[in-house]
Order: structure tokens, then C-alpha cells, then sequence
């Protein structure tokens, strides 16, 4: 499809304001002023909205298709939470206002908005508190690692190492270094976090573990209280990545078995959408220990129930993000969460494990399954079988985009070979999952008798398979201007 | 329960399938002791009975002030079709783009959003944007650490302050030292900055307009820095760079913007849109999403993430940032609202905005003891010098519905006479006249 701007004509006009009498140039010198307008696109409403309803049908999404892509939590988004986050009092309401003498109480329901957030996430993961400030799950875990830092500056300790195991996700040695650490990587034992491994590399230079749990495999860490008790001996902190959390929910609260830290991806567990890569929000929540060092302001609730924002945060990191974080995007994980209560939240957990469980069922005995054991709410299965007749994951992954299935996330975790990770969620139905594991099983027996036509996949959709190499390689990042 | 479309029989089918008797048997890898010690959360409520509980708590919010509130974020006009075409679940309901063939909407819109920064900026390459305007200014500062290996920032104070507290907390553990160079009555301090060039430098950070207001042209001092080995980064607001002299031709190297003002609405704070774009010689230490043009194996165009071996899932703990996803929705509504004003429009958003500024500056600085701070030509914002306490004139007019502006006082103790003020296309003549007046009432 053309670019916008391949369709722009010259003086065409578009949703413009009224015309001024006085120009730039007239209230600006010369000097200051660019030589000549961007060359943005000239058009009118309607061949914008045209171009970009059509682009959008080029797209896989949750409310068009199922999209089980392991790690990413793809539940379906409530429509009613766009409602809520877009009450104009909420979406017209300006950040710095209670920043202003008097000027709380003008925002007090916005306050009032973060203040519930934070004390439902709380309750929800058992931790002691909850910054929502955090604008996406790796701010969630840099804010995280900074946190920890903090704590160990305040305690005097010297530490330089965090551990990640090696089916983290890559944010999270990304988010240490970036928090000046150096990262150990060690190996997982059977899927799961090894505490001999673990206690061989922990020494009093070690500031924290960051934990996903369930792990990239779906795999509940069963060593937990052993983890806890040998990083307690150095005054190691147990970081949890929420990234998995949607399993957990009235199952396991974070903060009751001896996380210190923790950041939780609304745009997964609380249903807010992924908007094709973001906005996500990553709140951050902590144990007694690390209260004191959160982002601040902190919204605070006074004896007479009127909100305020607390600037008197001396130990405190500071902002990560200018204002409060995502609002928009709490405001609708609020909504979900009010609109689930606590039985409707364990229940979303206790089906997403269902679910998962049920296509591990499905598929067992047909795909190498590696951990086949009960799982939580995802698991992986490896391809690796099919390369005898020289058909690989990514092949699996395109013929089941031809099929109307977005794909699994393949290659990762890195520690199982031709991986291919299936999180459905529980906001499937059975019929979708049989229908899913019927597509996939139908591509595995196609890998056996026509290996080819995977290779070949996908066919139906807007392109075939593109030319990465050819993209890095050219840099073509914009559209000429011609 | 809601969003679980499973009937008993479907649930007995599958614990069946599976093996087990009952979904709590689902969770037997979780030790009984590790079993939640409290999970007192409210009951769920209907669709209908939490909009009324969140429309309850919106309307707890004021409404109907009139205000004056930059700093940053502008209250902007958002065309409808903004609003209807990014609602779309096509869009909004997917994610990342990682399997390209089934997500050339999103992808070859991130390709027109990164086309129209350039454009916008005059830089040669945009990535697909970070979380807000004080992340990409972060980044940006990383960027032209690594790309020099130097590890001196130079800060001017004219950068916004919430922006350089998100500096001092992200940087507070890596080999980053921040210098912030005062400014000098509102405006840049040029020599100072130029002064405090050395080899040690990575780069200087400088905003346009500044935090003030003020606009200069930064050429000659990005010129230095060059002179230096260090790097320009220039944060701009992206409405008044349809008229102001681009980062490109001030020679910028990295240019980063908060791009809020393009489709986004105030919302409290949040979501909004990191604008970072930069030289071709930069590209690769650019953090997050880029999304280049290629073609399938038919030869037809097309999109896909590209140059992913600067990204975490590649390089984890040696990855140019630890960013994982955009703020893709944001910049979608960005380019979406950048096609539909056309340079016309964005132009006339800014004129108007300015024409309303300059408006509202004339009748303000006619109450006796009101001047303007700076001298240097503004744009939309521009600052106050009040003959009393900015504060407490800001919270006298707060109680008649009017929010005058910033009190500046929080961030520069000198300045607690300095009131900051923002005018849109938004601003009518009769909110300059009210404010006007209760102004000279409060200070009489």
C-alpha cells in the first residue's frame, strides 16, 4: 500500500484551524524561523481515515484474532475500560495541577484513581506499597533495580552483581546493566532455578535475583523458599518480574513469600491493550524494607479522606517517570480490577492455567513437549523434531498466520531449542483452543508429507515472507521526500 | 465470571483432558504454605456499576477552570478522526509486530510515524518512539555517551526540571556525570554552556523554546560541541516546529521531543510519546523499536523491525537500553494527527497559539508590577515576573477557577515571583480577559 505520503497533494487541506491574520513571521525574527513548512502530508479527512482503516486491516489483533503469543498475556481488552480511561474529566485533567498550592483538591479524583491502583495492587501481590510511576514493564524493573540500590547504598553494602537465570527475559539483564550492575547469568536445572548453581555464584557482592515466576517455561519455581533463604544470608533482594503474574492471581501473592520488589505489566495481567507495542505501565510494588526509596511524589490519603501528593521522600530515587506514570492506562486496569473483584481476578488465573493445561494436553504425544508436566499459565514446546524434514519454528509460526492464528512467540526462552512458548489466556473459549490445536496439529503431519508448503507459508496474508537481511542491510527508515 | 467464556461442561471436558480432578489440582506445584496469607480485594461489580463508580470518581475532579497550565503538556485540539481511527482494535488490540506479515498496519504506520519526526525535525532517522519526552531525553544523553565515550552530560537549567530530575534518578548508577550550566535571566546562558565544553564532554543538552519560553538557535553552540568531540541534543516542542528553525539545521545530533502535544490528550499525565530521532551515524546507538521498508519474496513492499542487534532480546545485558516496546498507540495517534493538519494546520495550531499568547501577554503586563521575565522572543509559553509570590497569586486565582500557570518557585527558589503561562488554539480572548482581571484584583 502506498505511504501517506506518496498520497499527499499539494494545498489539499485537512482539519485545520481558522486561518490567523499575523503569521510566524510577524511575531518571530526571521532568524529563528525554518525556511519553508514540513512536508508533512496534504489531504483531506476523509483520505485519512480511508488510508488508515485500511491499514488497520493489515493487522492481526486480540478483537480479530487468537493470539497466543507466550509471555505477552494477549486477554482480551473490555471495551467499557476505553470508556472509563476516556471520561473527559480524566482525560482533560492536567498533571501539574495538585502540583499547584490549592490545587489538589481540583484533581482529587485523579488521586483518588492512583491511590486505589496502588492499595489494590497491593493487596493483590501482598506487597507493602506501589508506585504507578513506572511507564512500561522494563521501567518496572530498571525503577526496580534502582530501588534495590538504594537500599543497599542506605545499608552500606558494597554490591555489584545481580542475578538473572538464563530464561530470563532479555530486558532483565538489560534493565541491571543499565542500573550499573554487572550481570551473572546461571543455568537452569530441569527448567527450573538451581540452588546449588545459585549458591555458587552468591557471595556478599550479590545485590538481588530477578525472578520471573512462573519462569519463561511455565514452570512454577518450586525451589522459592530455598531461593529466599540462601539470598536472606547476604542481604541479597528478590526481585519479581511480573511478566507471568497472570498465573498467579488468588494463588500466590509475591509479597507473602519473600519478594522485595516487584513490578506487575497492567497490559498483560490487568487486561489493558497493547496498542501494537505500547503504551504499557509497569507499577512497581515493595516490601516494608524498601518503602522508603520509591518514586516520589506518593499520593497520600489524610485523616479526613482528601488525597494529597507527599514531596517529603528524603531517601527517596526520585522520578522515573515526570508525573504519576501511564494514568490512562491505570485507569483502565482499575476498571478491570473493580469490575473483577477478587473472585473474578483468581478466577482469570485459575482458567489461563486451564487453558494453557488444556492445549499441553492437546498437543502431548504429537510436538516435543520438553517439560511436559503440569504447567502454569504457558508452556513451550521445541520443533526441534520437525528439522529432519527441515521444517523449523518459524515455519510452524507462518503457516498458522495462513490458518488466521497469530503465532506463538518462537525462540524464546533461549534455552530451549526451536521453541515455540503458547499462552492462550482465559479469555478463550474451548472451541477456539480445539480449533487452534487442530490448525497446528494439521502443520506438523504437512510437515511430514509437504515440508515445503511451510517453508513456503504464509500465502494469505497482505505479503510473503520479508527480507530482513535486505532491511538491515538498506536502512530504508523513512520515505524519500521526491 | 467475566471475560471467561468457559460453561461448567467445557471446564469438566478440559480438567479431564488434562488429567486432573479439579483446578485448584492445576496448582499443587505451589507449596500449601506459599498459599496467599489475605486476598481481600472488593467484590466485582456489573459493566454498568463500575462506570458509575469511575465516572463517581472523575467527576471528584474540577471542571470547567479555565486554565493556563503548560510546563510541558498542552491542552491542544485532538481531531475526532484522532480518536475513532486509533480505537480501532485492529491496532489497538495487537501487539509488538514480530510476526511482520500479520502486522504491516502497525508496522507501516510506525514506518509514516518515523517518516513524519524527520520531516518534522529535519533529522535523517527516528525511532518508533520511547515513553515520554524525559525518557528520550535520557536516551539521548546514553546515546551520545556511548557514541563518544565521554562521560561528562552538559545540562542547560532552561531544560525542563521534571526532565532533569528523570535524568539525575536514571543516571544516579551508570558512568554519567550530569553539569547543569544556570541560565541567565530565563534564558540559555550560550557562553556558559559554550564554557563548560571540554574533552571530557559527551554532550549538551539544550530545549527550544526553553522552559521559560525563550527560543534561540542553537548552531553556534552545537558548532562547539562539535569543536569538542561531544554531541548536540536538542529537546523541541513539536507544535512550534512547524514554524522554529529545525534540530537538522542547528546541526543537532540527537533531537527529542515530548510529542504529547500531537493527538495526545493531557490525561493526567500519561500515556504520551517520546519523539527521538537522529544522524545517520547515530542510528546504531539508538534505543527501541526502528522499523525499516524491505520487500517479501515476490518482490511486493514491505515492513518489518529492523536492526534488532542493538535491542535487549538480542544483546540483553549489552543492549543499547533496556527498552522493550514503544508507546506504538501514541504514535499512531501522532501521525494520524500530523496527517490530518497537514503543515497548514500544524502551522495554524501554532500560529493561533501564539497569536493567543502574545494576547494574553499584552493584557497582563499592563496590571501594573507584571512584566515579562525573559526578553527573548517566545512562542505559546512565556513566563511572569509577578510583583508578589507566584505561589500564593496562583492559589488566590485556583479558588476563583482559574489556573493561572506554573509557579516556578518549586524548582528555582529564586524565581518564586515567576509564573509560567501557556496559550493554545484552545484559548479564547474572553479566559485572557477573566484571568486579566482577577490577576489585577489578586494584586491590587
Amino acid at each position: 500500500m502506498q505511504t501517506i505520503f506518496a498520497q499527499s497533494v499539494p494545498g489539499r487541506l485537512g482539519v485545520v484551524p481558522k486561518e490567523t491574520e499575523k503569521k510566524a513571521g510577524d511575531m518571530l525574527p526571521a532568524g529563528l524561523l525554518r525556511s519553508a513548512a514540513p512536508a508533512l502530508p496534504e489531504l483531506s479527512e476523509l483520505d485519512v481515515v480511508r488510508h488508515y482503516s485500511r491499514l488497520s486491516r493489515l493487522n492481526y489483533g486480540v478483537d480479530s484474532n487468537f493470539y497466543p503469543l507466550g509471555s505477552c498475556t494477549m486477554k482480551y481488552n473490555p471495551k467499557f475500560t476505553e470508556s472509563a480511561a476516556a471520561l473527559r474529566e480524566f482525560a482533560g485533567s492536567h498533571p501539574l495541577l495538585p502540583q499547584l498550592e490549592g490545587g489538589e483538591a481540583h484533581s482529587a479524583g485523579n488521586l483518588e484513581a492512583l491511590w486505589l491502583t496502588e492499595n489494590l495492587l497491593a493487596e493483590i501481590t501482598g506487597m507493602k506499597a506501589f508506585t504507578l510511576q513506572p511507564m512500561a514493564g522494563a521501567q518496572g524493573e530498571l525503577t526496580g533495580i534502582l530501588l534495590i540500590a538504594a537500599y543497599h547504598r542506605a545499608r552500606g553494602n558494597k554490591k555489584s552483581r545481580i542475578i538473572c537465570p538464563d530464561s530470563a527475559h532479555g530486558t532483565n539483564p538489560a534493565s541491571a546493566a543499565l542500573a550499573g550492575y554487572e550481570v551473572v547469568n546461571i543455568e537452569s536445572k530441569d527448567g527450573l532455578i538451581d540452588p546449588a548453581a545459585l549458591a555458587e555464584v552468591l557471595d556478599d557482592s550479590v545485590a538481588g535475583l530477578m525472578m520471573t515466576c512462573p519462569n519463561t517455561l511455565g514452570l512454577f519455581e518450586k525451589n522459592l523458599p530455598e531461593i529466599v533463604r540462601l539470598l536472606r544470608r547476604v542481604d541479597a533482594l528478590l526481585y519479581y518480574d511480573g511478566a507471568n503474574f497472570n498465573a498467579c492471581m488468588g494463588r500466590l501473592r509475591v509479597g507473602d513469600v519473600g519478594f522485595d520488589v516487584v513490578h506487575v505489566n497492567l497490559h498483560k495481567t490487568m487486561a489493558t491493550p497493547h496498542g501494537g507495542g505500547g503504551p504499557g505501565a509497569g507499577p512497581v510494588g515493595v516490601s516494608e524494607r524498601l518503602l522508603p526509596f520509591l518514586p516520589g511524589p506518593r499520593v497520600v490519603r489524610g485523616q479526613d479522606g482528601a488525597f494529597s501528593l507527599d514531596y517529603n521522600l528524603p531517601q527517596s530515587i526520585g522520578r522515573v517517570a515526570p508525573f504519576y506514570g501511564n494514568f490512562a492506562v491505570c485507569l483502565r486496569a482499575l476498571a478491570y480490577i473493580l469490575r473483577c473483584g477478587g473472585e473474578g481476578l483468581s478466577r482469570a488465573s485459575d482458567y489461563a492455567v486451564l487453558n494453557a493445561n488444556y492445549i499441553r494436553a492437546r498437543l502431548h504425544g504429537q510436538l516435543e513437549i520438553p517439560y511436559d508436566r503440569l504447567c502454569m499459565h504457558e508452556f513451550v514446546c521445541s520443533a526441534s523434531p520437525l528439522g529432519e524434514w527441515g521444517v523449523h519454528a518459524l515455519d510452524i509460526a507462518k503457516a498458522l498466520l495462513d490458518k488466521g492464528f497469530h503465532a506463538p512467540t518462537i525462540y524464546f526462552p533461549l534455552i530451549v531449542k526451536e521453541c515455540l512458548m503458547i499462552e492462550p489466556t482465559e479469555t478463550e473459549s474451548k472451541e477456539t483452543l480445539d480449533a487452534f490445536c487442530d490448525a497446528l496439529l494439521l502443520i506438523i503431519e504437512k510437515a511430514r508429507k509437504d515440508p515445503q508448503s511451510l517453508r513456503d507459508a504464509p500465502l494469505t496474508l497482505p505479503v510473503r515472507r520479508l527480507d530482513e537481511t535486505r532491511a538491515a542491510r538498506s536502512m530504508v527508515l523513512t520515505e524519500d521526500l521526491g | 465470571m467475566p471475560y471467561i467464556p468457559h460453561t461448567r461442561e467445557d471446564t469438566r471436558a478440559m480438567l479431564e483432558r488434562i488429567g486432573v480432578q479439579s483446578l485448584d489440582d492445576l496448582f499443587s506445584d505451589i507449596p500449601a504454605a506459599m498459599r496467599p496469607q489475605s486476598f481481600a480485594l472488593p467484590a466485582g461489580l456489573s459493566e454498568y456499576e463500575t462506570m458509575r463508580r469511575m465516572e463517581e470518581m472523575a467527576g471528584r475532579n474540577s471542571s470547567g477552570l479555565i486554565s493556563f497550565l503548560g510546563g510541558g503538556v498542552y491542552d491542544h485540539v485532538v481531531p475526532a478522526a484522532v480518536d475513532a481511527l486509533s480505537s480501532r482494535g485492529e491496532f489497538y488490540t495487537a501487539y509488538t509486530p514480530y510476526q511482520p506479515e500479520a502486522s504491516q498496519g502497525t508496522l507501516q504506520a510506525v514506518f509514516e510515524y518515523q517518516t513524519a519526526v524527520c520531516r518534522l525535525l529535519d533529522m535523517e532517522v527516528a525511532n518508533a518512539s520511547v515513553y515520554d519526552g524525559g525518557s528520550a531525553l535520557f536516551e539521548a544523553a546514553m546515546m551520545c555517551a556511548r557514541a563518544t565515550r565521554a562521560g561528562r552530560v552538559i545540562v542547560d537549567e532552561c531544560v525542563n526540571p521534571l526532565y532533569r530530575a528523570m535524568l539525575a534518578t536514571l543516571s544516579a548508577n551508570v558512568d554519567v556525570e550530569i553539569v547543569t550550566v544556570a541560565h541567565l535571566d530565563g534564558q540559555s546562558d550560550l557562553k556558559a554552556l559554550k564554557a563548560a565544553l571540554d574533552d571530557k564532554s559527551a554532550a549538551v543538552l539544550v530545549q527550544n523554546p526553553g522552559f521559560f519560553g525563550a527560543i534561540h538557535d542553537f548552531s553556534e553552540l552545537f558548532a562547539a560541541a562539535h569543536a569538542r568531540k561531544a554531541k548536540g541534543v536538542l529537546l523541541v516542542n513539536p507544535v512550534m516546529q512547524s514554524v522554529l528553525k529545525t534540530p537538522g539545521v542547528m546541526r543537532a545530533d540527537v533531537a527529542v521531543a515530548e510529542g504529547q502535544s500531537l493527538g495526545m490528550y493531557l490525561s493526567f499525565g500519561g500515556p504520551y510519546l517520546g519523539m527521538m530521532a537522529c544522524s545517520k551515524d547515530m542510528v546504531r546507538q539508538m534505543p527501541g523499536r526502528i522499523v525499516g521498508r524491505t520487500e517479501d519474496l515476490d518482490g511486493k513492499t514491505g515492513y518489518v523491525l529492523t536492526l534488532q542487534a542493538r535491542e535487549q532480546h538480542i544483546r540483553r545485558s549489552k543492549a543499547t537500553s533496556n527498552i522493550c516496546s514503544n508507546q506504538a498507540l501514541c504514535a499512531l495517534r501522532c501521525v494520524m494527527h500530523l496527517a490530518l493538519l497537514g503543515p497548514a494546520g500544524l502551522t495554524r495550531a501554532a500560529e493561533l497559539s501564539m497569536l493567543r499568547a502574545r494576547e494574553a501577554a499584552t493584557a497582563l503586563t499592563a496590571i501594573k508590577g507584571v512584566e515579562l521575565f525573559c526578553s527573548a522572543p517566545y512562542g505559546y509559553e512565556f513566563a511572569l515576573r509577578l510583583p508578589k509570590d507566584a505561589g500564593l497569586v496562583a492559589q488566590k486565582l485556583l479558588e476563583k477557577k482559574i489556573v493561572a500557570g506554573l509557579p516556578v518557585g518549586r524548582w528555582h527558589k529564586d524565581l518564586d515571583k515567576v509564573l509560567l503561562l501557556a496559550c493554545t488554539e484552545k484559548t479564547r480572548s474572553e479566559d485572557i480577559k477573566t484571568l486579566a482581571l482577577a490577576l489585577s484584583e489578586v494584586l491590587a
